[in-house]
Formats: C-alpha cells, sequence, structure tokens
C-alpha cells in the first residue's frame, strides 16, 4: 500500500465522514463545517488527479466563497437550530433508495471501469493551467461568455428577490 | 385654307357631351345659390356651347366630307368584344347633333321664361333648378346617342335619353296635368319607362344578334360583315331593331306612352317627345341602313309599319281637345312619316322631315305652351279681379284646364305673337308651300310612290287628316268667340318666350331651303351622301306636290267649312260628332287602344303576377316547398342530428372522455403533495430505476 | 497510482449521501448543502475521467459547473431569504401551498 493510497483512504474517510456530518448534524452550523472540510478533502483529490488549479478554485469558490454566503445567511436569519428533524419512520423510503443508488453506482464502475487507472498521457501536461486557459478562451469562450452573463442575471436576481418590498398601500397604483 | 385645317376642330367632339354635363353638374352643386336666372343661364350657355361645338364640326365636316373616329377611351376589352368609347363624326350624326343642340338651345331659352310661371302656377319654385338639370342631362345623353360609334355607345344614350323622359315627364310627378294632387303624372313616367322598356328589349336583341352573327358593334365593322349574312338573319335583326324604334319613336304598337308624356312640362314635350328622343328610331333606321338597304322584306315592314301608325295617329288627333294631345298625336303621325321614308331606304328624306319637323313641331309645342300660359295668366287675373288675395288662388277653386281647346277660342287678338308663329307651324305642318313641311313631305310622298304604292296611299290619306286636325285646332284656338273667362283674358308671353318662337317659326317657314328639289340645291342630299351610300336625290315632281298640296288646302278649307263657318260656343258638341257618329266616339278615345291594352296584357299580365306572386310565389314556394318541405325538413333533420346524432354519439364521447380525464386526474393529484421531498423522491427512484437499467443491460 | 474507479466509488457514496441529505433533511438550508455536495460528488468523477482520459474537457467542465453552482446557491440563498421573510421558516414541510 503506496503513500499515495494511504492518503487517498484517510482523505476518502474524511470526506465520507463529513459528508454524513453534513446528513446528520442538528445544527446548520456545523452543518457548513463539515461541508467546508468535505470540499477541501475534494479539492486535495482534484489534486492528486493532476487538476491543481480546479483544486484551487474547490477551495476559494466553494469552500470560500459559497460557505462563507452560507453561513452568513445563517447567521443573518438566526437558524442555527432546528429542532423535531429527522422522523425515522419516514426514512424507510430515502433510505432505501439511497442505499440501492450506492449499489448501482458502485456495481456500475466496477462493470464498466474496472481496474483502470490511467489510460492518456500522465504528468504534467494535464496539470498546466497555461493549457487549460488556453482550451477554455478559445474551444469554449462562448460558454465562457455565457457563465459571466449568467452570473450577471443571478446577481440581478438575488438582489431582486431579497430585496425588501415596500408594503403597497391600498388604492395606489404599484 | 380653313376649310382644310378645320380638321382640327373634330377633337373638340367630347365636349358636344361634356358641354352640357358641365352646365348640369354646375346647376346640381351651385344651383341653389344662382338664383332662377343664374340657373338657365348656365344651362343655356351649355346647350348653346354643344351648338357651338356641333356647328364647327360641321364646318370641320364641309372640308372633310369623310368624317371621323374620335377615339376618347377604351371602354370594353372582354374576350372578343372590343369597344372603344369613340365619337362618330359624319355627315349624318353632325345633322342630328345640329338639330338637337340648335332646338335644344331655343328650347332652354324658352323654358327660362316659361318654367318660371309654370313652377309658380304649380306652388313649387323649388322645381326650377331640377328642371334644368335634367334638361341639360338630356342633352347629354342624346349627344351620346347620336354621336356612339357603336352599337352599345349608342344604346348607353338611348337608355340616357329613356331616363330622362322618364325624368322629365315625371317632373311633377305628384300631381296630375292640372295640378290635383295625384299620382298620374308619375304612372305617365312609368308608362312611357315601361313601353320603352319593350323596346329596348327589341334593341339589345338586336344587338345581341349583331354581336352573335358579326362579331362586334362597331358600325364599320358591323355594315361591312352585314351583307355576308343570311337573309333570315338579317330580318331577324331588323325585326328586333324595329321593335326598338317603336318603342322609341312611338309606332304601333307601342306609340301609347307618347300621348301620356304631355303630362311634362311643355319645353319638355317639345323638345324630348317632338324634336329630338323620338327621332332616336328614326336615326338608328338610318345610321343601321347598310343593314336595313340588304333586306327587302325589312324595307317593306318598315315602310309599312310607319304610314300605318301616320294615317292611325292623325285619324286619333281628328278627336282630340286637349291641345297638346293633338300635337302629341300628331308627332306619331309624323314620325311615322319618317319612319316609312328611312324604311324605304329614302334616308335623306327622312332626314330632312326630321329636321324640318323638329323646327316646326317644337315651334307648335312651344306655342302651345305659351297659349296655355296665356290662358293660366287669364284665369288668374280673372280671378284676382274679384276675389283680390291672389295667393289663394293658387288653390284650384274650380277645374280649369288651360290645355282643353273647348276652353279656349279668339285667342288671335290676345296672343298676336304667339299667333304668327302657330300659323307659320301650322301651314308647315300641314304642307302647305313654301314652307319647311311642304317639301320634306313631299319627297317622302314622292319615294313612296316610286317604291311603295301603297305607302304613297296611307300617307296620303295621313297628310290629308294632319291638314285637317290643324284646320281644327288652328280655328278651335286662334277664331271664334272666347269659350272661356280665362280666354277671354289670356295674354301675351314675354320676349323670353317669344323669341325662340320667332326664331323657330323663320327656321320653319326657311327650312325647306336645305334640300330643295332642284338640281344643285339638294344640299342636305349631297351632305348625307358622304355618309349614306345609296342616296336618291329626286327631282320635283308636279303631279305629286300638286296633289298633296290639293288635298291640304281642301283639308283646311274642310276644316274652315265645320269649325269657323259656324263657330263653337261654349258647350257645343264637336260637328264631326254627328256626321261621323260612332267612328268620332273612336277617335275622340283613342280607338280604345289603351284600354284594349288594359284588357288584353295588362290585366291578363297583372293576373299573372298576381297568381305568380300569390299562388306559385307564395302558397307554393313559400308555404308549401319552403315552409313544409324544406323549413320542416331542416327542423326535422337537424333535430335528428342534435338529439340522437349529436347529444347520444359526439357529444357522450367527448363526456366519457371527459370523465376518464376527471377520474385520472383525481387519482393523479394525489401524487401532487406539495412536498419538495416527495418530489425529490420521485426523481430519485427513476435515477435509480435508469442506473439499474444500464446496470442490466 | 490509484485506479480511477476508487475515485468514482468515492464519489458515488459521496453522491448517494448528499441524495439522502436532500430527501432526510427538511431544512432548506441543508438541502442545499447536500446539493452542493452532490455537485462535488459529480464533479470529482468529472476530474478522474479527465485524468483517465488525459483531457481538459472534464476540468473545463468542472469549471462551468462551479461558476452555474455559485449562481445558483446565489439565487437560492435569495429564495430562502425572501420565503423567510414571508413565512418566518424554512421547513420546507411547512410549504406545502401547491398541493394538488
Amino acid at each position: 500500500m503506496s503513500l499515495e493510497m494511504i492518503l487517498f483512504f484517510v482523505l476518502a474517510l474524511i470526506a465520507i465522514g463529513t459528508a454524513v456530518g453534513v446528513l446528520l448534524s442538528r445544527s446548520t452550523v456545523y452543518a457548513a463545517l463539515y461541508l467546508v472540510v468535505n470540499f477541501v478533502s475534494v479539492a486535495i483529490f482534484y489534486l492528486l488527479l493532476d487538476a491543481p488549479f480546479i483544486a484551487l478554485s474547490q477551495v476559494a469558490v466553494y469552500a470560500g466563497a459559497i460557505m462563507v454566503l452560507f453561513l452568513f445567511v445563517i447567521m443573518l436569519l438566526g437558524l442555527e437550530n432546528i429542532a423535531g428533524e429527522l422522523q425515522w419512520q419516514k426514512m424507510i423510503w430515502p433510505l432505501g433508495m439511497g442505499a440501492i443508488l450506492l449499489v448501482e453506482g458502485v456495481f456500475l464502475v466496477i462493470q464498466r471501469v474496472g481496474q483502470n487507472t490511467y489510460i492518456g498521457s500522465t504528468g504534467t501536461a494535464l496539470s498546466d493551467p497555461a493549457l487549460l486557459a488556453k482550451v477554455l478562451f478559445t474551444d469554449y469562450a462562448l460558454p465562457f461568455e455565457l457563465t459571466a452573463v449568467l452570473l450577471l442575471v443571478a446577481m440581478i436576481g438575488a438582489i431582486v428577490m431579497s430585496k425588501h418590498e415596500k408594503p403597497v398601500k391600498e388604492g395606489q397604483p404599484r | 385654307m380653313f376649310l382644310s385645317e378645320s380638321s382640327r376642330f373634330f377633337t373638340l367632339v367630347p365636349w358636344i357631351v361634356f358641354a352640357p354635363l358641365l352646365g348640369m353638374v354646375v346647376n346640381m352643386l351651385f344651383g341653389k345659390r344662382l338664383g332662377e336666372k343664374g340657373i338657365g343661364t348656365v344651362a343655356s350657355l351649355a346647350a348653346g356651347a354643344a351648338f357651338l361645338v356641333s356647328v364647327l364640326l360641321a364646318v370641320a365636316l364641309a372640308g372633310h366630307p369623310e368624317g371621323a373616329i374620335v377615339k376618347f377611351a377604351e371602354w370594353i376589352q372582354i374576350g372578343p368584344l372590343a369597344l372603344d368609347w369613340a365619337f362618330r363624326v359624319d355627315t349624318l350624326s353632325v345633322t342630328m347633333m345640329l338639330v338637337v343642340s340648335g332646338v335644344g338651345t331655343l328650347i332652354h331659352i324658352y323654358a327660362i321664361g316659361y318654367m318660371r310661371e309654370d313652377v309658380r302656377y304649380k306652388n313649387d319654385p323649388g322645381r326650377y333648378n331640377r328642371f334644368f338639370v335634367f334638361m341639360n342631362f338630356f342633352i347629354a345623353v342624346m349627344m351620346i346617342l347620336v354621336s356612339g360609334d357603336n352599337y352599345l355607345m349608342l344604346f348607353v344614350g338611348w337608355e340616357g335619353v329613356g331616363l330622362a323622359s322618364y325624368l322629365l315627364i315625371g317632373f311633377w310627378y305628384d300631381m296630375d296635368t292640372l295640378g290635383r294632387p295625384s299620382w298620374a303624372n308619375a304612372n305617365a313616367a312609368t308608362k312611357a319607362f315601361v313601353a320603352n322598356r319593350v323596346g329596348d328589349f327589341g334593341f339589345l336583341i338586336a344587338a345581341f344578334l349583331i354581336f352573335w352573327n358579326i362579331g362586334s358593334l362597331q358600325f364599320d365593322a358591323v355594315f361591312a360583315g352585314a351583307p355576308a349574312l343570311a337573309p333570315e338573319i338579317l330580318l331577324l335583326i331588323t325585326v328586333f331593331m324595329l321593335i326598338g324604334v317603336a318603342g322609341k319613336s312611338a309606332q304601333i304598337p307601342l306609340y301609347v306612352w307618347l300621348p301620356d308624356a304631355m303630362a311634362g312640362p311643355t319645353p319638355v314635350s317639345a323638345l324630348i317627345h317632338a324634336a329630338t328622343m323620338v327621332t332616336a328610331g328614326v336615326y338608328l333606321v338610318a345610321r343601321s341602313a347598310p343593314i336595313f338597304s340588304l333586306s327587302h322584306d325589312a324595307q317593306y315592314i318598315v315602310a309599312t309599319l310607319g304610314a300605318v301608325t301616320a294615317l292611325f295617329a292623325a285619324t286619333i288627333a281628328v278627336g282630340q281637345y286637349d291641345i297638346k294631345k293633338v300635337l302629341a298625336y300628331s308627332t306619331i303621325s309624323q314620325l311615322g312619316f319618317m319612319v316609312a321614308a328611312v324604311g324605304m331606304g329614302a334616308y335623306v328624306a327622312g332626314m330632312f322631315h326630321l329636321v324640318t319637323h323638329a323646327f316646326f313641331k317644337a315651334l307648335l309645342f312651344l306655342s302651345a305652351g305659351s297659349v296655355i300660359l296665356g290662358l293660366e295668366r287669364g284665369h288668374h287675373q280673372g280671378h284676382s279681379s274679384d276675389a283680390g288675395d291672389p295667393h289663394e288662388l293658387a288653390e284650384p277653386v274650380e277645374t280649369f284646364d288651360p290645355a282643353d281647346m273647348r276652353n279656349m277660342g279668339g285667342l288671335r287678338r290676345q296672343m298676336p305673337v304667339t299667333f304668327w308663329v302657330y300659323m307659320i307651324g301650322t301651314l308647315a305642318l300641314a304642307g302647305i308651300f313654301p314652307f319647311a313641311g311642304f317639301w320634306s313631305k313631299d319627297e317622302i310622298l314622292l319615294d313612296a310612290s316610286l317604291h311603295f304604292p301603297h305607302v304613297y296611299w296611307i300617307l296620303s290619306a295621313a297628310a290629308f287628316l294632319t291638314a285637317f286636325y290643324m284646320g281644327r285646332q288652328v280655328w278651335m284656338v286662334f277664331f271664334g268667340p272666347a269659350r272661356h273667362p280665362a280666354a277671354a283674358h289670356a295674354q301675351e308671353s314675354p320676349p323670353v318666350i317669344t323669341v325662340p318662337l320667332i326664331i323657330l317659326a323663320v327656321l320653319s317657314a326657311l327650312g325647306g331651303l336645305i334640300n330643295l328639289p332642284v338640281s344643285g340645291f339638294q344640299q342636305l342630299g349631297h351632305w348625307l351622301e358622304h355618309t349614306l351610300s345609296e342616296v336618291e336625290l329626286l327631282p320635283f315632281n308636279g303631279a305629286i306636290a300638286g296633289l298633296s298640296t290639293v288635298l291640304a288646302l281642301a283639308a283646311l278649307a274642310l276644316s274652315w267649312f265645320l269649325y269657323q263657318r259656324k263657330p263653337l260656343e261654349t258647350g257645343d258638341p264637336d260637328p264631326l260628332a254627328k256626321p261621323l257618329g260612332l267612328a268620332f266616339v273612336g277617335m275622340q278615345n283613342k280607338w280604345f287602344i289603351d284600354e284594349a291594352y288594359q284588357f288584353v296584357i295588362i290585366r291578363p299580365y297583372a293576373r299573372l303576377a298576381k297568381f305568380l306572386a300569390e299562388t306559385l310565389d307564395w302558397d307554393f314556394l313559400h308555404e308549401w316547398l319552403h315552409d313544409s318541405i324544406i323549413v320542416s325538413g331542416f327542423v326535422g333533420l337537424a333535430r335528428f342530428l342534435a338529439d340522437p346524432v349529436d347529444l347520444g354519439v359526439v357529444d357522450k364521447i367527448s363526456t366519457l372522455l371527459a370523465d376518464w380525464v376527471r377520474e385520472t386526474s383525481e387519482t393523479l393529484r394525489e401524487m401532487q403533495t406539495g412536498f419538495v421531498r416527495h418530489y425529490a423522491l420521485s426523481v430519485l427512484v427513476g435515477v435509480v430505476a435508469i442506473l439499474g437499467y444500464l446496470l442490466l443491460k | 497510482m490509484i485506479p480511477i474507479s476508487y475515485y468514482l466509488i468515492l464519489s458515488a457514496i459521496l453522491f448517494s449521501l448528499g441524495a439522502l441529505g436532500v430527501l432526510l433533511r427538511r431544512n432548506a438550508l441543508v438541502i442545499f448543502m447536500s446539493i452542493e455536495l452532490m455537485l462535488n460528488a459529480a464533479n470529482l468523477t468529472f476530474v478522474a475521467f479527465s485524468r483517465l482520459y488525459g483531457s481538459f474537457d472534464g476540468q473545463i467542465f468542472v469549471f462551468f459547473v462551479m461558476a452555474v453552482a455559485a449562481a445558483e446557491v446565489a439565487v437560492g440563498l435569495a429564495l430562502v431569504v425572501a420565503i423567510y421573510r414571508s413565512r418566518n421558516t424554512i421547513d420546507i414541510d411547512s410549504m406545502n401551498s401547491l398541493k394538488g
């Protein structure tokens, strides 16, 4: 068992453990923190998979921006704890389905991918952010621009929805 | 030089139509503001402009006698039918234009004065304008009639003058000829219109036949194609055309409308129902001369019909008391002369008589109008001297007929100008040397003696009667004692009326000069020679002329013997009544032709119409076929379709479908719990299913 | 060398846990977090396959997923805020007014 393999299993345990933590934790703040840990461990997986740019984006965007946003909303609304969660008698279907999904996923992987490790070239080419950027800004230039538009629209939408609506007085035109 | 350049005038020809139309439009739009003098001036100027153009055209024709066809616009282009709106300028049409616009202008001027008084006696001065609008309209459409270059354009004018005639006969549509409230005048107008319609039917059939057999309606093309036609076709065409002629020119059997047409104001009687419109039939025959000349049978029929009409109408004229009715029957009779002439192929003689007749018959009618006005004046004055208030007198206290010759007498003293012009007209009509009628009638008689002897004898008899009834009229109207106070107080008409009369009198006296039967003086003959292919210019025949003159003088003498030797007193019976007995009753009552038509045609027709309307249309079609069969059948079918088919089958299907959909959705809505997690779970189930499928594939 | 299938099985486990989170929790915020978890699991497979086939496409797809996820979170959290303002709760079981 190589050092890399040990690292993988440790990280995998951390990722699964934090995911279960998100699932089970009574406090939303804890859930958010578990999630951050999960994101970071996944970012390390990305590094192991020769994707340093994605790994850093994962830390910056997910673990940084998105989770801060979550925590911000939690604090803003004061929703740290929610009682009366998890009623087990209602969970048979979801749990059953989740288990079947997991089994199916695992078997699919074994069936289709098997013990394949790496098919294409390994090493430096994939991990070069400059090459990634080249592909991103040539072949994927249009989706990239559309993503910018999407983010703008999302921003405007978020502002519109979270704005306080002024109470409408009777008989007055809007 | 001048003559060679005069052909430019040909292009002016549309103005013979547009000038009167312009006058009509001006009076329609601004008549209310122009005042009576303005209206009359505009209308007369419009007619005068048409006359001026006609004169210019005549000048142009003098230099270019072959004439011209002036195309104004393309008109109809349907398959093989290609017609232009083109004006035909040749000697024949220009002769008609000159008569129509010349006499028309004089009558317009006359009408300025006449209608001024007439609208006041009839208590409706507002109609003054309308009269001149109609008159200008008549001139315009009459010009279309005479100037058209094809039968269809001629037909447009033909119908147009029929409309103008209808409008003007019914001018006082809400009263009878004596001014009493009644629909008599309107009925007279309708009668004229319907009788003309019968004739128009004949004209149309003739036009259809021409187009069917020759393929064109343009005159030159028709005349070029006519000789190739079978004789039976030619006879059919001419006979149907003759029906049209009989309608428009008041020949047997369709003449009955013309006497009733006297319901129109007197200028109308003079212009339309004596001088111009009624001669349209004569013009049509003369225009179609190449067709008629091809068929001897047709010529025979036309000539005989004209002659018989001439004699028949003359006998009726003898028995009439209404001054205008006498002239009306006289017109029918003289039209018979013309039709007989053109029927015989004596087109020049026919046209000659047409022109002179236009002069002297217009003169006689207008003079008769003057007499009637004079009597009206006398009547009103006679009353106003007793009663004082002239306004009340507008309501006729007693029924006074100012046109009844039995109310007249001795007018030569009160109305000297009218008397003298009337005398000239009478002598011209009676055919006394050297007045216009003598020459033209003589020419017809001469032609008849050469071609159709029986026509000659009939026409001679008619000529005798003509002189007799005119003599009778003159004696009754102008001589003897006044048989009514109105006649005693009659007054002469103003110059606006008498001046046209004098001009017409001069024309009537000297009109014969245009075609003296002396070699070198037959101008009209040579003039028309350019248009009419066959023109006979006959030398003067002393025997014929002498005989007709002797007959006319004898008739005048006889009338003097009967009516003037012992003048009629008020209430006396007609001196003819005793010797002629039943025959005079017939003459007086127009030989009961109107009653016969009523009995033979109108009443059966009305009965047929009533049968068709009430029994066939209403009882059978409406009540039985429509209501019983169609409606109830339809209702039954609709009920069947509605109840068993629609409700039972169609609705059932959709109801069942709707029920099924509702039940299904009632079940399915349970799935829509509103809980997001249920939806998510169903998505997950789907995912699991798909993955399972992939796994097991 | 770690076989790619390990990563794939790991991402299957993470995805299933995220799915369970969506199905089991009533707190809208936690559900959101679980969705992020599922997105991450999917991203992991993308990167793994990118590595497997030596192509950038998987990484670029992850990049776009992140952008979309960021937009989704922004709008989603704004919705949560708006809902909380009007109903004073974010328990999604209390929101069933669209029940059929």
